[in-house]
């Protein structure tokens, strides 16, 4: 039983000057889902954000956010709506307390309490000049001005950039709380660990165009997990194992990649060889990408 | 000398960057040097004629004040009269813009740790600033000498003339190297040599106007003053240049001491905190608007102010001075009588305020192209803020403050005028009229910077490109005789000089409307198009 949609995007196009930036984009977020939006750097991600937020104009294809059109009834949706931009810029002279209050009440209102909270969940210090701040401490204004207003979409573009692996999870509880008061969240994001941890569905997008769409369950077979081993004598026969691919072989040391539905079976192969060290790694997205092209090149063949 | 290592590069990476600008602001004083030259040999042919012409400068204050003094009754005495100030500002705000653009600016976004962790010494940036600013000052030293050389102008003088424009241009370059260790902000860093130079240019006016008073000491307090103590066409004194060499020299070492000392990003002035909360009233795209423009507006309000009460007195001194001096009064009344003198004054001066209001105008509403281009527009217009509310937020401080800055300006004239000659209730409302009826010229500017921040953004600075067109229709018309529709071209000539010829309000009213269609162009393009 799928839920209403939030934000749907069909078809949608656009050109900065005679550059295709995005080539027919359709994407559907639900209510109350977090929704992945990976890519690489310059796929089209905050492209088609800014068109979903009206800063940017469309040039083809059919765009609503919460019912209405992002370009036309702008001000009246952005009320429902907080964004978090990629490249955070502040203004120097303010501090980032100012730019905190200014914003929320800008989007409707500010709740005193949950901003105190969130100030302090995220260790800030509001009261320096935002000329002053790294780039973690822009991200964590842009944030908390995000977080404390009170709306039923979350727009954030690689909301993580520049925060410390402990803020980074401060940022995750707050993604998680947010979800569990029926409010919908759409990620962007380049590092696919981060999307995977937060998001129920995700769409990939690579030069301007969705590649893949669905749960992550349903894009499993896109991954592959890829295995370096050192074992005691040289291994053999692997390469020739359904579902191993990529295989490099030295001596004992041996790197693979593994669908997977295979691993358990090369698992048990390994431990012929007397298994001394072994790392595995989950697929990034540059793995995903060159999995995706694989299957395609395979169906076009067929 | 690890701390200069990687000079060059940057050189190179300035000449790269600058490579439209530095033409640009190099060509400037020579051409204004040969526009003056021209018109003096055409407009006052015969030694007779320049001396009386002299005679008029030296014995008006106002002018004197101003201007300076003239050193010789020749063509190159007038021409170094007449170009001295105008070089100056060119010279000297190109030279403190540049320096800090490549120094304190690239530090404050960041740009300098990409450079800084290459093989680049720590006085590199400074360095490199330097050297680039002094070829620049030398190009135009050559161009200028060469210029007047080439009117058949005395060598000594034309040499003395082009290098003391270099001289100043590098004087500021070096106390803006100065001024950019000291703060954190670009911004800061240019207020501080701004204050500066009005510092220097006021102690040179009080100075040169005071000059028979026994005051001149004031004059050489000043760079600025400098410039005409090297009495180019008048018996050069070439030591005068060994004062800036000193002071360049002095400045310089100051500005590697403190860059070898601090860390990088920091200054010597500490930035405040600020609050932890924004105050109530901070809650709209207006109040944001008037938070931002809000110092800067009261800078600029003071300057005018201060302005203003120098020409108030002024007008005062000459007043007194044609007064007691029948053969001057005689000359003026030529013109039109001591009270038509000091309306003029006013009204000369009132050209001058026009321009910088203008100024002031472009620089408050290309705001919006700044916000947008550095992405700070996003968190506004993502909010629940229309493009139109915003835009116009901004806007209305443009207007408002150049309301404000003119205010300043006529009132404190005014006052000070009418206070001197005990007759407030008359001179007072006169200054303001007349001050505030530069208005809707201003707003054009203003409305012309909107129609292309709104219509095609990447063209913004061409506004700056139409004021300078402006100008210089207005100084060309000031000295050769052109036809009037090219003087009609720029908006300042259709200003009704109220205080010699009364208030028209025909003019003020077709200028507000161009204003207004100028703007709304602006709006109606910018709801259109595409933000970033």
């Amino acid at each position: 039983m799928r839920g209403l949609s939030v934000i749907q995007i069909q078809n949608l196009t656009k050109y900065y000057g005679k550059t295709l930036a995005l080539d027919g984009v359709d994407l559907e977020v639900e209510q109350g889902e977090v929704f992945g939006f990976i890519g690489p750097n310059g796929a089209g991600k905050t492209t088609t954000l800014r068109i979903l937020l009206g800063l940017l104009r469309k040039n083809a294809g059919k765009v609503s956010v919460l019912g209405g059109d992002p370009w036309r009834d702008a001000v009246a949706l952005h009320r429902r709506l907080a964004y978090v931009p990629g490249d955070v810029s502040l203004w120097p002279s303010l501090s980032g307390g100012e730019v905190i209050d200014l914003l929320g009440r800008l989007r409707g209102g500010v709740d005193q309490s949950r901003r105190d909270e969130l100030v302090e969940r995220f260790k800030f210090d509001p009261t320096k000049p935002c000329r002053t701040y790294s780039t973690g401490n822009r991200q964590k204004v842009a944030l908390i001005a995000a977080l404390v207003s009170d709306v039923e979409l979350f727009i954030l573009d690689e909301p993580t950039l520049g925060l410390d692996p402990l803020m980074e999870a401060v940022f995750r509880d707050c993604v998680a709380e947010v979800k569990r008061a029926g409010k919908t969240v759409l990620l962007s994001s380049h590092i696919l660990a981060e999307v995977e941890a937060l998001c129920d569905r995700i769409s990939i997008i690579n030069a301007g165009t969705i590649v893949e769409s669905g749960t992550l369950a349903e894009l499993r077979h896109l991954t592959r997990i890829s295995v370096s081993v050192e074992t005691a004598h040289p291994v053999t026969g692997l390469s020739e194992m359904p579902g191993v691919h990529n295989t490099r072989v030295d001596g004992t040391r041996a790197h693979f990649s593994v669908d997977a539905g295979a691993i358990n079976r090369v698992m048990e192969h390994l431990t012929r060889f007397d298994v001394l060290v072994l790392t595995s790694a989950p697929p990034t997205l540059e793995d995903l990408f060159l999995r995706h092209y694989e299957l395609q090149r395979g169906e076009s063949a067929r | 000398m690890s701390e200069f290592s990687g000079t060059g590069a940057l050189i190179r990476l300035i000449l790269r960057r600058d490579r439209l600008l530095l033409p640009i602001w190099i060509a400037l004083p020579p051409l204004f040097v040969v526009v003056v030259v021209a018109a003096f040999v055409s407009l006052y042919p015969t030694a007779a004629s320049q001396q009386m012409l002299a005679a008029q400068i030296v014995n008006s204050p106002g002018l004197v004040a101003l201007l300076g003094p003239v050193s010789a009754p020749t063509i190159g005495g007038l021409t170094a009269w007449r170009s001295s100030i105008f070089a100056t500002v060119i010279v000297a705000g190109a030279n403190v813009l540049t320096v800090i653009r490549h120094t304190r600016a690239d530090e404050e976004t960041g740009r300098y740790e990409l450079l800084g962790s290459g093989v680049v010494g720590r006085r590199a940036p400074l360095s490199a600033s330097l050297v680039v600013t002094l070829g620049a000052d030398l190009v135009i030293a050559a161009l200028v000498t060469g210029a007047l050389v080439a009117f058949g102008l005395p060598v000594a003088g034309s040499v003395a003339l082009g290098l003391s424009f270099a001289a100043i241009g590098w004087t500021f370059a070096a106390l803006a190297g100065v001024a950019a260790q000291l703060a954190e902000s670009a911004g800061v860093a240019t207020g501080i040599a701004g204050a500066i130079f009005v510092l220097f240019y006021l102690l040179r006016a009080v100075g040169d106007a005071n000059e028979q008073s026994g005051q001149s000491w004031l004059s050489w307090m000043s760079p600025i003053g400098w410039m005409r103590l090297v009495q180019p066409f008048a018996g050069e004194r070439w030591g005068v240049f060994a004062l800036f060499l000193g002071a360049i020299i002095a400045l310089i070492v100051v500005a590697y001491t403190i860059s070898s000392r601090r860390d990088v990003g920091a200054g010597i002035l500490r930035p405040r905190l600020g609050p932890a909360r924004a105050t109530p009233w901070l809650r709209s795209p207006l109040a944001l608007a008037w938070r931002l423009h809000r110092r800067t507006l009261l800078v600029w309000a003071a300057m005018f102010a201060v302005y203003g009460v120098m020409i108030g007195y002024l007008a005062k001194t000459s007043a007194d001075l044609l007064a007691t001096n029948p053969q001057l009064a005689n000359l003026f009344a030529h013109f039109g009588g001591a009270s038509a003198y000091t309306d003029s004054l006013f009204t000369l001066s009132l050209t001058f305020l026009g321009w910088m209001a203008a100024a002031y105008a472009i620089t408050a509403t290309l705001r919006l192209q700044s916000e947008e281009v550095e992405g700070r527009v996003d968190h506004v217009l993502a909010a629940s803020v229309s493009r139109l509310r915003w835009a116009t937020s901004d806007l209305a401080i443009a207007a408002i403050g150049s309301v404000v800055v003119l205010t300043a300006f006529g009132l404190l004239a005014g006052l000070t005028y009418g206070l001197s000659t005990g007759n407030v209730g008359y001179e007072l409302p006169r200054m303001l009229v007349a001050t505030l009826a530069y208005l809707p010229a201003i707003w054009v500017v203003a409305g012309i910077a909107m129609a292309l921040y709104g219509l095609v953004p990447r063209l913004s600075f061409v506004s700056w490109g139409a004021l300078g067109a402006f100008i210089l229709v207005e100084l060309i018309g000031e000295t050769l005789q052109v036809s009037q529709s090219i003087l009609n071209l720029s908006p300042f000539n259709q200003v009704p000089k109220v205080l010699v010829s009364g208030v028209s309000l025909m003019p003020l009213v077709s200028l507000t409307l161009l204003a207004f269609v100028l703007i709304i162009a602006g709006l109606v393009g910018f709801q259109r198009r595409s933000i970033g």
